[in-house]
């Protein structure tokens, strides 16, 4: 699975408790949809980092990398290349 | 073509008629006492700090001196000079007090515990003698919020990290130990007496969620959470309560560390906060929040977002249960 399935997938199912992808779209903010808190922030760079094995830095915890799951699927291959 | 961007000007957005004020706060807590929630008196946790003092002071000024109660709920961490404010309030009100250690609840309950589980688990030489605070970082640098253990050994010698999830949420979690415990204690005193309960956050920290959940949120009337903490400062000196009350810095007076409210949850001191929340409210743009702080207008967008990402959080902490 590539890393933008596998991330919606996650968010899918520990923030919206489904499986429907229609239900997130790639490029779909967290922040606006209001998905996702400070705290369920820090949950989803827990994830990035077991799954991925990356050290999310504290300057890189920003929404350019983090509010959409594109946006983290871009910021997991610039940290895996 | 437009102008110069002109600065906020705080004393003019926070004046208030503080006599008309007083009146009408304390008639709607004796409404609120006999048509709402059918009491008759108010139980008040004094802190010692600027908001629960200005809130014993209303209950004074709504109902007379006895029928109000004050309750200081020190615990470890607590500073002496709290509860010695505490003491003089509830003198200077002519307010009865009581005095309830809450320690060894929290240590029966485990809190003190819990939170040594995450010191040791962050510095494995955590031990008697060190202190320890917990302070937030990245909102204001546009960055998510999240919180950093800040530490100091008994040599003198600090040390800080993030608090990775699982450890942030059990330090979190054990400390909101405190603020149940004590509201515990609130109602048993309030059933006892068959008073009300009064809560006493400001508007900062209600609108932000600087509270805990069914601890210090909850309350049967909230008197001064439509009040900026500068406008609580100015209400304190207009109530002619104690100087070192009017003159008390906030502070969380909740881990072992000195800690300000603003380091651990604003990240802005309250004149400032004050200033950005309500320019936020009223629909300033940044570049004029920006020109009344002196900082960039990049800084200014920052505070807003931390105000909003601020709000989500809060809305869990707001809400009541949900009836499906």
């Amino acid at each position: 699975m590539v890393v933008d399935e596998q991330v919606q997938q996650y968010i899918l199912e520990n923030f919206l408790f489904s499986t429907d992808r229609s239900l997130l779209g790639p490029e779909d903010s967290f922040l606006e949809r209001g998905l996702i808190d400070s705290t369920g922030m820090l949950e989803v760079i827990l994830y990035l980092e077991e799954t991925f094995g990356i050290q999310v830095a504290d300057e890189e915890m920003i929404p350019a990398n983090l509010d959409s799951v594109r946006r983290i699927a871009e910021y997991v291959h610039r940290k895996l290349s | 073509m437009s102008g110069p961007v002109t600065a906020l000007e705080p004393q003019a957005i926070f004046a208030l008629d503080y006599a008309s004020e007083v009146g009408r706060i304390a008639a709607a807590l004796r409404h609120a006492l006999a048509h709402d929630l059918n009491r008759r008196g108010l139980v008040v946790a004094i802190s010692g700090g600027i908001d629960s003092s200005v809130s014993a002071a209303l209950a004074v000024a709504a109902v007379g001196p006895r029928r109000v109660l004050g309750l200081l709920l020190p615990e470890r961490v607590t500073a002496p000079e709290s509860t010695a404010r505490g003491r003089a309030l509830a003198a200077h009100l002519g307010i009865e007090h009581r005095v309830e250690d809450i320690a060894p609840a929290l240590e029966a309950l485990g809190c003190y515990r819990s939170q040594d589980e995450v010191c040791h688990a962050v510095c494995p030489q955590y031990g008697p003698g060190w202190r320890y605070k917990i302070v937030i970082a990245g909102g204001l640098e546009g960055r998510y919020n999240h919180f950093r253990i800040v530490m100091r050994s008994p040599a003198g010698e600090l040390s800080e990290a993030r608090l990775e999830l699982r450890h942030y949420l059990q330090m979190v979690a054990a400390t909101n130990f405190k603020q149940r415990v004590r509201k515990t204690l609130e109602y048993y005193h309030a059933d006892r007496l068959n008073y009300a309960v009064v809560g006493t956050p400001n508007r900062l920290e209600y609108d932000q969620g600087f509270f805990v959940k069914n601890g210090d949120g909850a309350a049967d009337i909230k008197p001064i959470a439509h009040l900026y903490k500068t406008q609580v400062y100015a209400l304190a000196r207009h109530l002619g309560l104690p100087e070192a009350i009017c003159n008390a810095v906030p502070t969380t007076d909740t881990y072992s560390l000195p800690q300000g409210q603003d380091e651990f949850y604003f990240g802005l001191p309250y004149p400032q906060m004050d200033l950005a929340l309500w320019a936020y409210e009223h629909g300033e743009p940044p570049d004029r929040l920006a020109a009344s702080l002196g900082i960039p207008t990049a800084a200014a967008q920052a505070i807003y977002h931390d105000i909003e990402a601020k709000r989500r959080v809060a809305r869990y902490l707001h809400a009541a249960a949900i009836r499906c």
